[in-house]
């Protein structure tokens, strides 16, 4: 928050009031670095993908994916661990264990179900139990 | 009963004097030292920040909801049933301008709570309308793929694939449609009324709001549109 409060001070007249307002404000600085690093991680991965490049780019995507979650949650969403936000970083962080159990949970679940419950899976099953 | 009564008359006969002191004595300390007005604005911060934190947790369960539609999709986005795969449908070119459109009036929005928190009242409103044009190319893009994809033949009723797909972003833009009534309603709010207590914790909430829709949409365009093309 410390580059946040310098860039108000030196806001002009109007700082002070910004200030006032809302406790600390983000300040213009937060959002452009947001907003470049935003363009680029998501110029890359769409380049890969429509480049073809293969191998690893689903690996690559959701990698690229997270990094520009967690520049938006930083820059635009300005949440950080000051006791003001403790509440909101809480909230998000339990948020983001229940999202990581509902998407893998039925991922997991939904593949071993589809594995064991298709015919091919069943005759597979069969099959290796013979031999 | 009646003791006690006389014992508690008693006691605050016998404290009066000093709390009265006391009290004076604060009073002036306060008006000296302006921390009346101080705490006046704290009061008012304590407000504002207990309305973004209830915003915000609203925001994580509506996080939630979307996670069951992002899992559905991820369960069943090879069921195609025989017709058209993602990466025969969608076309990249046209979901990165999308993509932008929401990127930018993220930027914008910002912009537009900068504008706020200087008091600005019209750069505020100015920042409003380019975020609201913005989204709304957004939507009307999106809007038009689907009609594209309806009439094709790959509409929601064709596959599971083509259903979760659906269901997903057109719960999105549905949000992001709401998210641009929210933007006209406090447009107008602030033209009329100004920039009060009441106006900013509620453009605070919109800007919580406009910058979690464009995280979904992260989601969304990785999830969906990339692995969907690159598999």
């Amino acid at each position: 928050m410390n580059v946040a409060n310098e860039a108000l001070a030196g806001h002009g007249p109007h700082g002070a009031h910004g200030a006032h307002g809302s406790g600390h404000g983000p300040s213009q600085k937060q959002y452009i670095i947001g907003f470049v690093l935003a363009i680029l991680l998501t110029a890359v991965p769409f380049a890969l993908v429509m480049r073809h490049s293969g191998i690893g780019t689903g690996v690559l995507i959701a990698a690229f994916a997270v990094a520009q979650i967690v520049v938006h949650v930083v820059y635009f969403l300005h949440v950080n661990n000051s006791p003001e936000q403790r509440w909101n970083l809480t909230a998000l962080l339990y948020t983001v264990l229940m999202v990581g159990i509902i998407m893998i949970g039925s991922l997991w679940i939904m593949h071993h179900l589809y594995s064991s419950m298709t015919p091919g899976a069943m005759h597979h099953m069969v099959w290796s139990a013979k031999h | 009963m009646s003791n006690e009564t006389l014992l508690m008359q008693n006691g605050s006969a016998a404290l009066k004097p000093g709390y009265a002191d006391h009290a004076a004595d604060a009073l002036r300390g306060l008006r000296q030292s302006g921390d009346a007005v101080d705490f006046q604005v704290e009061h008012h911060h304590d407000v504002a920040a207990t309305i973004q934190l209830g915003f915000w947790i609203y925001l994580m369960s509506d996080c939630l909801l979307f996670s069951g539609l992002f899992a559905t999709y991820a369960v069943l986005h090879g069921h195609t049933a025989g017709g058209p795969s993602g990466a025969q449908l969608f076309d990249l070119p046209s979901v990165l301008t999308e993509t932008m459109f929401l990127l930018f009036s993220s930027f914008t929005c910002g912009l537009a709570t900068l504008a706020m928190n200087a008091n600005n009242r019209n750069a505020t409103v100015g920042w409003l309308g380019v975020t609201f044009l913005l989204g709304a190319g957004f939507v009307t893009m999106e809007v038009r793929e689907f009609a594209h994809m309806v009439a094709i033949g790959a509409g929601p009723s064709h596959s599971a694939f083509l259903s979760s797909f659906f269901t997903l972003v057109a719960t999105h833009g549905l949000h992001v449609t709401c998210g641009l009534i929210f933007m006209v309603v406090m447009m107008v709010a602030v033209l009329r009324k100004g920039l009060t207590e009441t106006n900013r914790a509620r453009l605070n909430c919109l800007s919580l709001f406009w910058h979690f829709l464009d995280i979904i949409w992260v989601g969304v365009f990785s999830l969906v549109y990339l692995f969907g093309v690159a598999h």
